[in-house]
């Protein structure tokens, strides 16, 4: 009975005596290895810091802006400026379906000051639900604008980060006051640090929202600068982009074709975009890494052949001592498995090795940090069992055909 | 009893161009406990004929048993799982693997024998003890004399108990004085009642053995009781 061991008895003495030519090999299969694996890794990461820099932005939502018109409706000319008020979109809120949230913003630089400082601030006025959509995320200890702030009219503000390190440092914002215009607002939350690509007013970082009704106090401003909506289900937001402009357009009298009258940017036609090109993306990083690993193990094969060719001898005297085809071909098929194996191992090694070390180059903002998934792992796994058997068997198979007396005359 | 029984062996080398007859019907019977030696010029056919006494090859036509076992129309495999259980090869040049050790190399056919490693051990350990190596187990051939090699070889011939040893030139390559030693290993084995099939040039040799059969261009020509 032929044990495990002895094969790898076999094998070990094997690569003793072929050294250079099996560190080639390994190499070969690392290579391959790192590749494929690093490749999906970066694309996976990639992908990730896209979403998430995207959905720093907001969840899947539409923001809308009321503009001039631009097509002539109900014997009304064009350019007519459209205003949208709390009241229009109270109205709407409950004649759309498929309508998960909305809220009114309305925008201003106001004057903020603290102590002996004094800023411009971008500021807000939304209401409750506006966080969520936005994924306005409070720190620690903070919260977010709240229904009951909106109806009370309270002097609230929530900061973003960098706005709330500019004016308080290190110490935390929650609980102080600071002047509005020279009003006392109370710090209810700051934002917690987020990943944001896009924006429509400057990023999220630097400004401030306070309750849109007590922004209404302060300025007097009954029009919204725009608005941002949520569909309940995000497939349906094209269909809910259509179904906002008509009944707003019923309303506020516009052609519901009318880009201009009311400009909508739907970002989930970002989210379908990344899905497709990452797709795209990752299918032609993993048949690169697929063509590698391929090319790796044509080498491996070539290699195994001219260790047969050099092993005839050897071949033929097991041969003549018994040894049977089946032998014959399994240690040079396990060997090239197990040669594929460790590259294989080493090269997984070597691409968790520069993922753990990644993140501390500092690009993670621009190309996200590479992760090799489970299926990365996996598909490369596959691959290399493939390469490894079909570059082993027919090696192994012109080996186990040799004629013992021939072979061993050589 | 008859261990190798062949009668009316051709073996037909067809090379595409050219037919070779290397065998032009053998017949040929050896006995248990007998000590063979084949002589005869090269080019004769000697090498054919042990090629197919030691089932490396089978014949073109004819037939021959091997104790009592048919060899013709069966596999490659089946002709290896036959070597390996009946046949003990001794070879001129010696073919021991070179990166093993001695021990390891009488260990290989009782590899692919099947047995347990610790039998294989203690069994290789006692035949190398029995050629005179047991303070040579450990070494590899690459550090051993011609005639210690040959010794090993023996070993290994020795391992799965055969039917028959089946030594080609067994001291082609040795001085006279590491012949000398492998005939009298040869010749203690005869007298222990081993079945011996030996293919040589060498008269010295020859002459220890109990029967000599003389083949000349693929046919035997003389088969007569050793002068000795």
């Amino acid at each position: 009975m032929v044990t495990l061991k002895d094969v790898f008895k076999q094998l070990i003495r094997d690569v003793k005596s072929e050294k250079l030519r099996t560190l080639l090999t390994v190499f070969g299969i690392v290579w391959g290895t790192v590749a494929i694996s690093l490749m999906l890794a970066f694309g996976t990461g990639l992908h990730k810091q896209l979403v998430k820099s995207t959905a720093g932005l907001g969840d899947r939502i539409v923001i809308a802006w009321p503009g001039l018109t631009s097509i002539p409706y109900e014997g009304l000319g064009k350019g007519r400026r459209i205003r949208i008020s709390d009241e229009d979109l109270e109205t709407i809120r409950g004649n759309v379906t498929g309508l998960k949230a909305i809220s009114a913003e309305y925008s201003k630089s106001f004057r903020v000051s603290y102590g002996t400082k004094t800023m411009s601030v971008d500021t807000s006025g939304v209401a409750a639900e506006f966080g969520a959509m936005r994924n306005l995320i409070p720190q620690p200890g903070g919260r977010f604008i709240d229904a009951i702030d909106v109806h009370d009219s309270r002097r609230v503000a929530f900061l973003g980060e960098k706005l709330a390190t500019d004016i308080f440092g290190t110490s935390s914002p929650v609980g102080k006051t600071i002047l509005v215009n020279q009003s006392p607002f109370l710090i209810i939350g700051a934002l917690i640090k987020k990943d944001q690509d896009s924006n429509y007013s400057g990023p999220d970082s630097g400004k401030m929202w306070i309750p849109l009704t007590t922004y209404h106090g302060l300025t007097g401003e009954k029009y919204v600068s725009n608005f941002v909506f949520q569909a309940v289900s995000a497939d349906d937001t094209k269909a809910l982009l259509k179904r906002m402009s008509a009944a707003l357009g019923k309303r506020l009298r516009f052609d519901a074709k009318d880009k201009e009258a009311l400009s909508m940017w739907d970002t989930t036609e970002q989210f379908v975009f990344f899905d497709l090109f990452m797709l795209a993306f990752n299918g032609f990083l993993g048949l690169v890494g697929v063509l590698t690993l391929v090319v790796g193990g044509i080498g491996v094969s070539n290699i195994m052949n001219v260790v047969v060719e050099e092993r005839t001898r050897e071949i033929g005297i097991k041969m003549a001592l018994g040894a049977k085809q089946r032998w014959i071909l399994t240690q040079f098929l396990i060997e090239t498995m197990l040669v594929t194996f460790i590259g294989g191992a080493i090269g997984f090694a070597i691409s968790f090795g520069v993922c753990a070390i990644f993140p501390s180059f500092g690009f993670t903002e621009y190309v996200g940090d590479p992760v090799v998934s489970p299926l990365v792992a996996l598909l490369t796994a596959v691959a290399l069992g493939v390469v490894g058997f079909v570059a082993g068997y027919f090696p192994a198979r012109e080996a186990a055909q040799l004629d013992p007396v021939v072979a061993m005359k050589l | 009893m008859t261990i190798i029984n062949m009668s009316e062996i051709r073996k037909v080398y067809d090379t595409g161009k050219v037919k070779v007859e290397a065998l032009k019907g053998v017949d040929l019977q050896i006995h248990e406990g007998e000590m063979v030696a084949i002589v005869g010029p090269s080019g004769s056919g000697k090498s054919t004929l042990m090629n197919l006494i030691g089932c490396l090859d089978t014949p073109t036509t004819g037939c021959y048993e091997l104790g009592g076992q048919a060899v013709s129309g069966v596999s490659r495999d089946e002709l290896a799982e036959i070597r390996n259980r009946r046949v003990g090869f001794v070879f001129q040049n010696f073919n021991l693997l070179p990166h093993i050790t001695a021990l390891e190399n009488v260990e290989m056919p009782m590899l692919f024998g099947g047995l347990r490693p610790a039998e294989r051990r203690r069994r290789s350990a006692e035949l190398l003890e029995r050629v005179g190596l047991g303070d040579r187990v450990d070494h590899k051939p690459t550090e051993l004399s011609g005639g210690q090699m040959q010794r090993v070889a023996i070993a290994r011939a020795l391992a799965m108990n055969p039917d028959i040893v089946l030594a080609d030139e067994p001291t082609g390559n040795l001085d006279s004085s590491a012949g000398s030693d492998i005939m009298t290993i040869f010749t203690d084995l005869w007298k222990q009642g081993r079945t011996l099939v030996v293919i040589t040039h060498d008269p010295a040799l020859a002459r220890r053995a109990s029967r000599m059969v003389e083949i000349r261009d693929g046919r035997i020509t003389a088969d007569h009781a050793a002068a000795a």
